[in-house]
């Protein structure tokens, strides 16, 4: 069946070229029939992506080791699901991944949009297509995955680090959000090339990029979560490239889903949005790019290959692309409107803004400096760890405060007056908290109290924001407490999940500084029956037991684990071995706390034949407010997300007071 | 020839026929002209916007007035412009 394949990735090539050709001549000579058509290659290269996508799937379920992909990623032994995963365990299947992702959302764009934005569209079908013709073509003349081969009797197995549940559900949330990012910078271009720089493309991609913003920041949640307890090293984030990656045009979209709130409410920064969906989607092709290439050493580049200088080459296409229409469209990108106070809502915006981009911008220099230095100076020097966390207190501690001080704010200016009014409890509530640490000891680190601090602040914030919008809601609508609150929601999704999403970075940022500020962390060899004291606990090594998986051989080395006098049961570090890959993985032990949030975290690091075990033990303070922070994040994400009818209704009357054309 | 090739080729004829349905569809079209908005119809948009935008700012600043953030002074201050704002454009879009 690879014949099938290919022959489906040609067909998509094709579909998409002709989207591209045909799109661009319908929307410049204005061809209604012609652009329609483009628009449904672009639809008819979904479905000929999802049967190549589907004869790997097969190919993968039936261990079919005369396909070289399926040869190099899975292996006779290796579970189902597994099998399945391994669809985006390697380069080519990941590009397909990225494909069919693209083409589908792309399908669903012309069908959610074609009634609402038919002139818009026409340009977005071809600049859709143009980025589907880079991956096409990449797939059928580059990394194929349906190369064949007289089969082997086994195929290489898939990477250990790999075959882990969390690997079932990372890559593609990453890839959804990477790949999400394409839409809102498509409308752009074709609000762009259109000449239709009004707020049409922003109200047609406003969900796709709170979407794509979504997928990518829980894709990067789950895979610290992988790294916490798959990795085995006792963190969830090293400022690995390929984590930085992901990180980089999340922070990017960050910064244009609240400035694109400034061009709604008060036409400004027409120019700034433009660039800044430009910069989401340039660093979302740039973190493919890190992922895929192996161009710098990471625990990700699972692969090293020779689709570098493809991806560099559309890389700086795409950014010529976008720049030189930015420019050419400047005089309709003009504002009328100015910035009246630097107490603002607005201009508390503005500062985010400025402060995302400069950490974005930091982590990108970061990133790129080991390549750039051996470049030009012929020795790759990396940039470490004290770099990035100085930049992300510089950056990231304003960030957390403005978090804080922007709800508090009201749009186009503010008299001391009311600052006062509105900002003595929050205050009040972080000098307080501030206060209780110092008591309790958190004044250890300097950064871990301001960190603290500002949350309690931000914490108060949203409180008395909620608090107070209930109040008027009730006072306005009467009926029951419950009532005013889900109807204060249901009036502003957008503005309330933006909170609530606020809620989840409070989290986020208390259980960064709490597990890593203030953890603790001892190493110790111990024999069977010896133990050893961390924090409060006393591990109590009892034996190692040795058995064998599936498709693996599992050490585990047993501890009682005790605090004060009460027993806690028992944890079992160790390591697995792969026999078909040759390789070793760290399985580590994780007791949770769920009432503090604490972890005990213990790595068996090395094993001896003499049943002698090194330990490395840490105390994660905090650290679960990280997890429980993802779902909050989802929750505030989704509540934003949530149609609303109301603003339905006044979108339709806009374009419907504007004119037929514009309707249709 | 195999069925894999079988299965290719009619896969190409369904979604060839699906891109030129379009044309299928009308092959003699009275109107193949793609609505794009004129002048007069973008104006009309920036104006809708402008409304949109004014009524919307007329409400958040109703509704921040009720919570507190805004005190009555700035209140004051500020509903002028806005309603000027919001009754200008209403009046452009009325032309």
């Amino acid at each position: 069946m690879a014949e099938l394949g290919r022959a489906a990735l040609v067909l998509t090539l094709g579909l998409v070229l002709y989207a591209v050709a045909a799109g661009v001549y319908a929307a410049a000579a204005r061809r209604r029939r012609l652009a329609r058509s483009a628009q449904n290659a672009l639809l008819a290269a979904f479905v000929s992506t999802a049967v190549a996508a589907a004869v790997l799937w097969a190919a993968l379920v039936r261990r079919d080791f005369s396909f070289v992909y399926v040869a190099g990623h899975t292996a006779t032994k290796l579970p189902l699901v597994y099998r399945l995963s391994a669809f985006w365990g390697g380069q080519e299947g990941s590009l397909l991944l990225w494909l069919l992702i693209l083409t589908g959302f792309g399908a669903a764009a012309v069908l959610l949009d074609r009634r609402a934005t038919r002139d818009l569209l026409a340009w977005v079908t071809p600049v859709l297509g143009g980025v589907a013709v880079f991956f096409a073509f990449m797939l059928v003349a580059v990394a194929s995955p349906f190369a064949t081969q007289a089969a082997p009797a086994d195929g290489a197995g898939l990477n250990p680090s790999l075959q882990n549940p969390y690997m079932l559900a990372h890559p593609p949330l990453l890839y959804l959000g990477y790949v999400g990012l394409t839409i809102p910078w498509a409308f752009g271009m074709g609000a762009l090339l259109s000449g239709r720089t009004d707020e049409r493309w922003i109200v047609a991609t406003r969900r796709w990029t709170l979407a794509a913003w979504m997928f990518l920041g829980i894709g990067q949640l789950l895979g610290s979560h992988w790294a916490y307890v798959e990795v085995g090293w006792g963190g969830y984030y090293a400022w690995d490239p390929v984590e930085n990656a992901a990180l980089m045009p999340w922070l990017a979209a960050t910064a244009f889903l609240h400035s694109v709130m400034i061009q709604e409410k008060r036409g400004m920064l027409r120019v700034w949005n433009m660039l800044l969906v430009i910069l989401a989607f340039g660093l979302s092709l740039f973190g493919t790019f890190l992922t895929r290439s192996g161009v710098i050493n990471s625990i990700h580049s699972f692969t090293q290959s020779s689709i570098g200088a493809w991806f560099v080459g559309f890389i700086a296409v795409v950014i010529a692309f976008s720049l030189t229409l930015v420019f050419w469209r400047l005089p309709l990108l003009r504002s009328k409107t100015k910035l009246e106070s630097l107490v603002s809502r607005e201009a508390t915006f503005l500062y985010n803004n400025l402060l995302f981009v400069a950490l974005t911008l930091t982590i990108l220099w970061g990133v790129t400096f080991p390549i750039l230095s051996e470049a030009v100076r012929g020795t790759a020097i990396t940039v470490s760890k004290p770099y990035y966390n100085f930049f992300l207190r510089a950056f990231g501690l304003p960030l957390l405060l403005l978090m804080g001080i922007g709800p508090l704010v009201p749009w186009r200016r503010a008299s001391l007056r009311s600052l006062e009014r509105t900002f003595l409890w929050p205050i009040g509530v972080a000098v307080a908290a501030g206060v209780v640490l110092v008591f309790l000891g958190g004044g250890s680190s300097s950064v871990g109290l301001i960190t603290y601090t500002f949350a309690a602040f931000v914490t108060a914030s949203i409180v008395f924001e909620f608090a107070r919008g209930t109040r008027a809601r009730h006072a306005l609508a009467g009926g029951s407490w419950l009532r005013a609150f889900t109807g204060l929601i249901a009036r502003n999704r957008r503005r309330y999940g933006g909170y609530v999403v606020h809620a989840a970075i409070v989290l986020l940022a208390v259980g960064i500084a709490g597990s890593s500020i203030y953890q603790t962390v001892r190493e110790r060899k111990l024999r069977p029956g010896q133990t050893m004291t961390v924090a409060g606990y006393t591990l109590a090594y009892r034996s190692l037991q040795v058995k064998t998986g599936p498709n693996a051989t599992e050490s585990r080395a047993l501890l009682a684990v005790s605090r004060g006098k009460s027993s806690l049961g028992t944890l079992g570090p160790g390591k697995n071995f792969y026999p078909v890959e040759q390789q070793t993985s760290n399985e580590v032990a994780i007791r949770s706390n769920l009432v503090t949030g604490e972890d005990l975290y213990v790595i068996a690091d090395q094993i001896n034949r003499d049943g002698s075990v090194y330990f490395k033990v840490l105390v994660k303070p905090a650290v679960n407010l990280i997890w429980l922070a993802g779902f909050v994040f989802v929750l505030g994400s989704v509540i934003a997300l949530w149609p609303d009818a109301r603003e339905e209704r006044r979108l339709a009357e806009r374009y419907g007071t504007a004119g037929a054309a514009v309707r249709a | 020839m195999n069925l894999a090739l079988v299965l290719a080729a009619l896969l190409a004829v369904a979604l060839v026929l699906y891109v030129a349905r379009p044309f299928l569809r009308e092959p003699e079209a009275a109107d193949d002209a793609l609505d794009t908005p004129g002048a007069d119809e973008l104006r009309r948009l920036e104006l809708a916007e402008e409304r949109d935008r004014a009524l919307q700012a007329l409400r958040e600043l109703e509704f921040d007035h009720r919570t507190g953030k805004v005190s009555d002074e700035d209140y004051r201050t500020l509903l002028g412009p806005l309603r000027r704002g919001a009754a200008e454009a209403l009046r452009a879009l009325d032309r």
